[in-house]
């Protein structure tokens, strides 16, 4: 709209197209790779910022809406992604490793963060950043190494649904802390942006089906206009009450359920990736790579301790359900990974850095973190059994092979 | 049959899957988008997959049947064989018939022909499995079950 008025569209155009061919290429080359796109995405963002390799100037403001926009769609999506029941019945089974997820791998961002003497609210932000495993990458490694049908698989996607669930807490109460309120005022009011992120979870949970009737329609076109332009409002409404415009598109995905999400979610999927790569090209842009040595020792060092501690959670809840050594191992490595939430979570922070206190090189190191562990997550994975195996073998010397992890009924029959 | 064990993928969808007569473990896991894999376990790692055939639903529906219909077949000639000197028979209570308003006790139907009675049909509502002091009334349908023979002394008790 800017280029419109500036009559300048021609140009606007082309820049666009170079700009989501290169994000093509990217996506291919990551493909190819078997990778995640998202660490490509943000390696081109620091290639061409301000102090990159090659920096460009781009129309700035016409990127940033959509990277906003992507932004929505991606806590829409994950809105989406699992139905109430599904919630519910996973909040059951899986509370104890969830909150053990939550202890593990949240507290070694908290620290580091007050180690590095960045602050609370900084803090809180890179205990998020750690905590939270990447839902999309995960979704793919399991499906590109034909996990699905694993045992361990049930205990992995339900950490997920419980990740997914803190944070519809997290969320507005890091985006009111954000606000640079006085103390007692933001504890007030984290307070109440909690208790309304939870009141509408419950009625979301409760009276989804209201909502999913409301919008539910035959025509592909119509259901997709309706979920976009509510999903918009509602977070345009929730930024303007200060609990960010991300949290309301969140809950917008939760409440839709049934046959409706699921069809949303397959038409939303290819909006979701164009501007989310725009976003994460967006994150990259905004970081001087000149900051990236600085940051380099403490993201290996977090990424190095976080992926352990999210090996121990997921080995720790599927041993509990019954799953072998190998097993355990596939479901810890898997959860590895981290990615387009933790990107979200600093680039909130980003956005409100001068104000509220939050360090400078939050999001380079964020950047950094999510660049190691989406890449290292799904390699490490990828030859999990063979680790597992390896190990197995070293210690098959020192402690007498125990039996195998399954006994099997033996052969019936005449 | 095997016991078929379910587990709920949250934002996939269902697996269920089953130990074979031979010890082999094998699954489908049925996406919420309709999409089938055919799983089939490793014996060496018990929870992970050897094989994991991607269908769609039309090769669902291919396997199904290819798999199905020579099932269905054997159970049917098995039945039949089996079956040969049993009778299942829906009759008529008419109105001449000296049953009709009797209490199934009163008409002591099992004792003097060995036919069960499994269900009185009467319009819209069916009584399954029924008592003792449940009545049989003209215009209602007996559903029973007994050997041919039994089946004879029934309708000949029946008709009066």
């Amino acid at each position: 709209m800017l280029a419109v008025a500036s009559g300048n569209v021609a140009l606007v155009f082309v820049e666009l197209g170079a700009i989501v061919l290169g994000l093509a290429m990217l996506a291919r080359l990551s493909d190819r790779l078997d990778l995640s796109p998202i660490p490509f995405y943000l390696l081109a963002g620091l290639a061409f910022g301000e102090g990159g390799i090659a920096p460009l100037d781009l129309s700035r403001d016409f990127i940033e809406l959509t990277a906003e926009i992507g932004i929505v769609l991606l806590l829409l999506t994950l809105g989406l992604e699992y139905s109430a029941e599904e919630m519910r019945r996973s909040l059951r089974v899986g509370m104890l490793a969830g909150v053990v997820d939550l202890g593990l791998n949240f507290t070694p961002g908290l620290a580091a963060g007050l180690v590095l003497g960045w602050g609370w609210p900084s803090a809180v932000l890179l205990g998020g950043i750690t905590y939270i495993s990447s839902s999309g990458v995960i979704a793919k490694v399991l499906a590109d190494l034909g996990r699905f049908g694993n045992r361990e698989t049930p205990t992995v996607l339900s950490i997920l649904v419980i990740e997914d669930l803190t944070m519809a807490v997290y969320l507005p109460a890091v985006s009111v802390m954000l606000a640079g309120l006085a103390v007692g005022t933001a504890l007030f009011s984290v307070t109440g942006a909690v208790l309304a992120a939870f009141l509408v979870l419950v009625a979301a949970l409760r009276y989804g089906r209201v909502l999913t009737r409301l919008v539910a329609t035959r025509s592909d076109e119509a259901l997709l206009l309706t979920v976009l332009g509510i999903t918009l409002v509602v977070a345009g409404l929730a930024q303007w009450a200060q609990v960010s415009a991300a949290v309301g598109a969140f809950l917008v995905g939760v409440a839709l359920s049934g046959s409706v999400s699921q069809r949303a979610k397959t038409l939303i999927r290819p909006l979701r990736d164009l501007f989310a790569a725009t976003f994460f090209l967006l994150f990259g842009l905004e970081i001087n790579p000149s900051h990236l040595l600085g940051v380099a020792a403490p993201a290996a060092g977090l990424a190095l301790v976080t992926g352990a501690t999210k090996i121990v959670t997921g080995s720790w809840a599927a041993r509990r359900t019954g799953v072998a050594r190998r097993g355990r191992l596939r479901a810890g490595t898997v959860l590895m990974a981290r990615g387009e939430f933790s990107i979200v979570i600093a680039g909130l922070g980003v956005t409100a850095a001068a104000g509220a206190g939050v360090a400078e090189n939050l999001g380079i190191l964020a950047a950094a973190y999510v660049l190691i562990l989406a890449v290292m997550g799904p390699v490490v994975t990828k030859y999990s059994d063979w680790i597992s195996d390896r190990f197995t073998h070293r210690f098959a010397r020192l402690r007498p092979a125990g039996p195998p992890g399954v006994s099997r009924s033996p052969r019936r029959g005449p | 049959m095997a016991e078929i064990r379910q587990t709920e993928l949250p934002g996939v969808g269902v697996r269920s899957d089953f130990v074979t007569g031979d010890g082999e473990q094998l699954g489908v896991l049925v996406h919420h988008t309709g999409r089938r894999e055919l799983l089939i376990y490793d014996r060496d790692d018990p929870d992970a997959c050897r094989v994991v055939v991607s269908l769609g639903e039309d090769d669902a529906r291919t396997l199904a049947e290819l798999l199905g219909v020579p099932h269905v077949n054997e159970t049917l000639a098995a039945m039949q064989q089996r079956v040969r000197e049993l009778a299942i028979d829906w009759l008529p209570v008419e109105a001449s018939s000296p049953l009709a308003g009797r209490s199934l006790r009163g008409a002591a139907v099992h004792s003097r022909t060995g036919v069960s009675v499994v269900a009185i049909i009467r319009g819209e509502e069916t009584v399954v499995a029924p008592g003792a002091d449940d009545t049989l009334e003209v215009g209602d349908t007996v559903v029973a079950v007994g050997s041919t023979v039994g089946m004879k002394d029934f309708l000949d008790l029946l008709a009066g």
